[in-house]
C-alpha cells in the first residue's frame, strides 16, 4: 500500500525513524523503501570501521551529515592491542571531502586521529558543527587549533579520555572573536595550560554554552569567573579545585554556584582540596550525574558528605580513596604483621562499603553506578566488597547499569542483588583478583552470575570475573536472551563453556575472551554465527593457527586477524601453534589494506 | 605524646575482634587471605619514612617487607600472577591519570625536612588566644606534648601507651575515646585536611603540619576517616 505514496511522504515518515537499527530495518522492507531511506539518512553509525569502507558508505548514503565510527577492539583499552594496529580516520575524512559530503558531525571512538586529519576536517566542511573524540590518540593541540580556527559554526568540541600530545600552544586562543556558537566544550583530558583570559572571553561570548569541562590546569579563581559569566550551564567539569577555603575566591565561587541553577551534571576535581568542596553543595540538590572517579584527593568521609546532598542522583562514578600510609604507620614505624594489615584492610574496606551505604540511603533515583578501584599501585588495595554492592541494590531499585571493581564477591551477595535489581541492562563485575572464589564458601561464582542472568531479562551487556567454571556459561546461554556483549577473562574449564554461549545467546554481537581454555572445537562449531556478530576477540586461549585458517577459508566475509607481537613472521607457522591473539569481524570489503606487519589477515 | 618505638611485635599482633564481628574465626582472615595477586609489599624505603635509626629494629623491617598473607588455606586454582597485563581492566588513560597523582603524593612524602624553623599556630578550643610553636625544636611527639601541656593547662592527648594504640585500632573503643570529654590534638596537613596527631612518624608530621588545633573529643569524631560518616 505504502508504495503508492509519493516518495516525499515516505521520506517524511522516515524522519521520525531515528535509531539506526530501525532505519536499517526499514531499508530491508523493499527496494523502494531502501532507496528512499538511503537518500534521507543523515546519521550513519559504523560500529567497526573495517566492516565497510568510506566509498561504500558515501555511495549508499550521499546525504550523510553525521558519522559515528568505532575503531579498535574494546580490549585495546587494557593494552592488549599493540600500537599501530589500525583504526585510522584519515581515509574517511579524505573520502568525504573528495565527494563533497556536507559533514556536520563526527564522533569517533578508539580511533587514530592525526593532526593532518583534523586539519583536513577543519578545512573541508564549512558547516562542521560537532567533534566528539572518545579514547582516541594520535593528535596534538595543533590539530585542535586547526579546528578552533576554521570551524566557524562549531557547536561542540568534546574530548573524552584521549591521549593528546600537548604542544603548549594556544589552541584555545585560536577560537576567533566571531565564534559565538559553542554549546559544548570539553578539554578535561588535556594536560597543558590554556590562556585563562581567552577562556573567560570565549565563555562570555557563547551564550548557548551548556556544557563545559575544564582540565586540571585551570585554577579555581578562573572557574569562579567563568561561572559568573555562564550561570546557564547544565554540565560542569571543574579544573583544579584547590584553594585556601577561607579565601574570598572560595566565597565568590560558592555564590557563583548558587546562581547556577541549571547544573545537572558535575565532574572533574582532578586536584582537590576537600575543604573547598562545600562550595558545590548549592548545586548538589539538583545533580543527576556526578563523576568523582578522577578525584583521589577526596577522602571517603568528605565524599560521603558530598553525596549526602545529592538526592536526585541518577548516575554516579566514584572511587574510594583512603590515604593508607597514615594507617600503616600508625605504630610509628614498626611494621604491622600480616594479620594487623589484614585487619586494617578490613576496616578500610568497610569505609568503602559504608560509603556505598551512604549512596544507597541517599540516592534513590540512582540508575548507573561505577565504582573504580581505589589504589592501583600502592600499598594493598583497600576498596569495596560484596557488602557495598548488596547495600546499593537494596537501596537503589532503579539501578540498571553497574561497573563494580571489588576485592571479593560471594554468590549469596549476587543472588541478593539479582533479586533486588531485576532491571539491569549492563552488569560488569570485576574482582581485583581475577580468579577469586566466593569469599565465604570458596566455591566458584557460577551460581551468583547465574542468578543475575536469570533475573535480569533485559541484560544486554555482561562482564564476569572471579572463579568460574563452564557452568556459568551454561546459565548465560540459557537465560541471557538479550545479551549483546559479553566479556570473559580467566574463566571456564573447556570448549563447552564457549559453546553454551555461542549456541544460546541469539543476540550476541560482541564476544571478547582472554586467558580462558576455549579452543578449536568451540571456535569452529558454528562458523555461520560470526556473521551475525560484529566481532570476536580471543587472546591467550587454546585456538590454533590451523583452526583460524580453516575458519577464514570457510567464511570469506570474515576478516580473521592474527596479531603477532614481536614474534617471528614465519612463512608458514605450524598449524598446531597456539594463537596468542585473534580478532575476527564480519566485513563487506575483505582484508584491510592498512594492516601493519604484525597483523595477518588469514 | 606517642612513644611507640619500643613496641614489640606481640603488641602489633592484633587479636581483638573485628567491629561487630567478634565471632569471626581465623578462617575468615581468608576474606583477605586470597591476595596472591595483590602485592602487599609496603614500599618501605627508609628515605620515605625518615625514621630514627635507633628506634627501629631494622632487621624486622626488612623481614616484613613482603607482607604476603599466608592464610591461603582456601587455594582452589593456581592464582593468576601478580600484576597481570591488562588486569584489572582499567583504561590506560585512567591509570595514567592516577599514577601521576600518586606520584605527586609520594613526592611530597619524600621531601626531607629542611633546616629552617617550622613555626605553626596552635589553637585550643575554648582558649582565648592562640600560640605558636616551632616544631623543629622537638624530636618526638612526647616532647611536643609536654611543651603544649605547659602552654595550655587542662588538656589531655589520649592514651599514648601500647594499650592506647590498640584502642585506636578497635573501632568501638576509638568511638568511645572520641566521644569522651578528652581533648584531642589535631593538625592541618599540606593538603588542607585535618588529621589526628600521632598517626605518622614524627619527621613526616613536622614536614606536613601547617597548624595545630586541640579539639574537643566529640568534634574530632569526624576525623576518624569515615569510620562514622556523619552528615554535615
Amino acid at each position: 500500500m505504502l508504495n503508492y505514496f509519493p516518495e516525499e511522504v515516505l521520506e517524511h515518515v522516515f524522519d521520525f525513524v531515528t535509531s539506526h537499527r530501525d532505519r536499517n530495518a526499514v531499508s530491508l522492507v523493499c527496494k523502494s523503501w531502501y532507496s528512499v531511506e538511503r537518500f534521507s539518512r543523515e546519521k550513519v553509525f559504523i560500529g567497526n570501521c573495517y566492516a565497510v569502507n568510506p566509498e561504500r558508505v558515501i555511495a549508499r548514503f550521499p546525504r550523510v551529515r553525521s558519522l559515528t565510527l568505532k575503531g579498535k577492539p574494546h580490549f585495546a583499552d587494557f593494552n592488549l592491542v599493540p600500537p599501530d594496529w589500525g583504526g585510522y580516520v584519515y581515509p574517511w575524512i579524505e573520502a568525504m571531502a573528495k565527494h563533497g559530503i556536507n559533514l556536520e558531525e563526527l564522533r569517533l571512538k578508539r580511533m587514530v586521529v592525526s593532526d593532518e586529519s583534523l586539519e583536513l576536517l577543519a578545512k573541508s566542511f564549512p558547516n562542521f558543527k560537532s567533534l566528539v573524540l572518545v579514547s582516541c590518540e594520535g593528535f596534538t593541540t595543533d590539530g585542535l587549533a586547526a579546528i578552533a580556527s576554521n570551524c566557524r559554526f562549531l557547536r561542540e568540541l568534546d574530548l573524552q579520555e584521549n591521549e593528546v600530545d600537548d604542544r603548549k600552544g594556544q589552541w584555545l586562543s585560536c577560537f576567533p572573536d566571531s565564534c559565538t556558537s559553542l554549546i559544548s566544550l570539553n578539554f578535561a583530558c588535556l594536560k597543558g595550560e590554556v590562556n585563562a583570559a581567552a577562556l573567560e572571553r570565549l565563555v562570555a561570548r557563547c551564550p548557548n554554552l551548556r556544557s563545559l569541562r575544564l582540565n586540571h590546569a585551570v585554577p579555581l579563581d578562573t572557574l569562579q569567573k567563568i561561572l559568573t559569566q555562564a550561570p546557564q550551564l547544565n554540565d560542569l567539569g571543574t579544573g583544579s579545585f584547590v584553594h585556601d577555603p577561607d579565601s574570598e575566591t572560595c566565597g565568590k565561587l560558592k555564590n557563583a554556584m548558587k546562581k547556577c541553577k541549571s547544573i545537572r551534571s558535575l565532574s572533574g576535581f582532578l586536584d582537590v582540596n576537600a575543604r573547598c568542596l562545600p562550595a558545590v553543595y548549592p548545586i548538589c540538590t539538583n545533580l543527576t550525574s556526578l563523576n568523582l572517579s578522577y578525584a583521589p584527593g577526596i577522602y571517603s568521609n568528605d565524599l560521603i558528605k558530598l553525596i549526602c546532598h545529592c538526592k536526585k542522583l541518577e548516575r554516579l562514578w566514584v572511587c574510594f580513596f583512603i590515604k593508607l600510609i597514615h594507617y600503616t604507620y600508625f605504630f610509628s614505624g614498626v611494621p604491622l604483621s600480616n594479620q594487623g594489615l589484614n585487619w586494617i584492610m578490613q576496616i578500610l574496606d568497610t569505609i568503602g562499603d559504608k560509603g556505598l551505604g551512604a549512596v544507597a540511603s541517599t540516592c534513590k533515583e540512582l540508575q548507573e553506578l561505577r565504582v573504580f578501584p581505589s589504589d592501583l599501585y600502592g600499598v594493598g588495595n583497600a576498596g569495596v566488597t560484596e557488602e557495598g554492592l548488596v547495600a546499593i541494590s537494596a537501596g537503589c531499585p532503579k539501578l540498571n547499569s553497574i561497573l563494580y571493581f571489588c576485592q571479593q564477591m560471594t554468590n549469596a551477595a549476587l543472588i541478593t542483588v539479582a533479586k533486588n535489581c531485576p532491571n539491569f541492562i549492563r552488569f560488569r563485575l570485576c574482582t581485583l583478583n581475577p580468579t577469586i572464589p566466593d569469599a565465604v564458601t570458596n566455591l566458584p561464582l557460577d551460581e551468583g552470575f547465574g542468578a543475575i542472568v536469570q533475573s535480569c531479562k533485559g541484560l544486554k551487556r555482561l562482564s564476569v570475573s572471579g572463579l568460574l567454571t563452564d557452568q556459568v556459561f551454561l546459565y548465560i546461554g540459557m537465560y541471557a536472551e538479550q545479551l549483546e556483549m559479553l566479556s570473559i577473562a580467566f574463566a571456564g574449564d573447556s570448549d563447552k563453556g564457549m559453546l553454551y554461549v555461542l549456541n544460546g545467546c541469539k543476540k550476541l554481537k560482541k564476544l571478547e575472551i582472554r586467558d580462558s581454555p576455549f579452543g578449536n572445537v568451540a571456535l569452529l562449531a558454528d562458523v555461520g554465527k560470526y556473521e551475525t556478530m560484529r566481532s570476536l576477540w580471543m587472546s591467550s586461549c587454546e585456538v590454533t593457527f590451523g583452526a583460524c585458517k580453516t575458519l577464514a577459508e570457510k567464511m570469506p566475509r570474515l576478516n580473521v586477524e592474527i596479531i603477532n607481537e614481536g614474534e617471528e613472521i614465519e612463512a608458514s607457522p605450524d598449524d598446531r601453534h597456539r594463537v596468542e591473539k585473534m580478532y575476527l569481524y564480519r566485513t563487506l570489503v575483505g582484508p584491510r589494506r592498512d594492516a601493519p606487519d604484525f597483523v595477518w589477515t588469514l | 605524646m606517642v612513644e611507640c618505638e619500643k613496641l614489640g611485635f606481640e603488641a602489633t599482633e592484633l587479636r581483638l575482634g573485628l567491629p561487630g564481628g567478634g565471632e569471626k574465626s581465623n578462617a575468615n582472615y581468608g576474606k583477605r587471605g586470597y591476595a596472591e595477586t595483590v602485592d602487599l609489599k609496603l614500599n618501605l624505603s627508609t628515605k620515605e619514612i625518615c625514621l630514627d635509626q635507633s628506634d627501629l629494629d631494622e632487621k624486622n623491617l626488612n623481614k616484613e617487607k613482603n607482607l604476603m598473607p599466608n592464610c591461603a588455606t582456601d587455594s582452589v586454582k593456581p592464582p593468576a600472577k601478580a600484576q597481570v597485563v591488562g588486569w584489572p581492566p582499567v583504561r590506560s588513560f585512567r591509570k595514567n591519570v592516577m599514577a601521576v597523582q600518586k606520584k605527586s603524593d609520594s613526592e611530597e612524602a619524600e621531601k626531607g625536612t629542611g633546616g629552617a624553623a617550622a613555626f605553626v599556630k596552635v589553637s585550643m578550643d575554648g582558649a582565648p588566644y592562640l600560640r605558636k610553636v616551632d616544631l623543629k625544636m622537638y624530636k618526638t611527639y612526647q616532647e611536643l606534648s609536654d611543651a603544649l601541656g605547659k602552654m595550655f593547662s587542662s588538656f589531655t592527648i589520649g592514651k599514648c601507651d601500647s594499650q592506647g594504640m590498640m584502642d585506636f585500632m578497635n573501632e568501638s573503643k576509638l568511638m568511645d575515646l572520641l566521644n569522651g570529654s578528652d581533648y584531642v590534638p589535631t593538625y592541618e596537613d599540606k593538603d588542607g585536611d585535618w588529621m589526628l596527631v600521632g598517626d605518622v612518624p614524627w619527621e613526616m608530621f613536622v614536614e606536613s603540619c601547617k597548624r595545630l588545633r586541640i579539639m574537643k573529643g566529640t568534634e574530632a569524631k569526624g576525623l576518624a576517616s569515615g569510620l562514622d560518616f556523619g552528615v554535615e
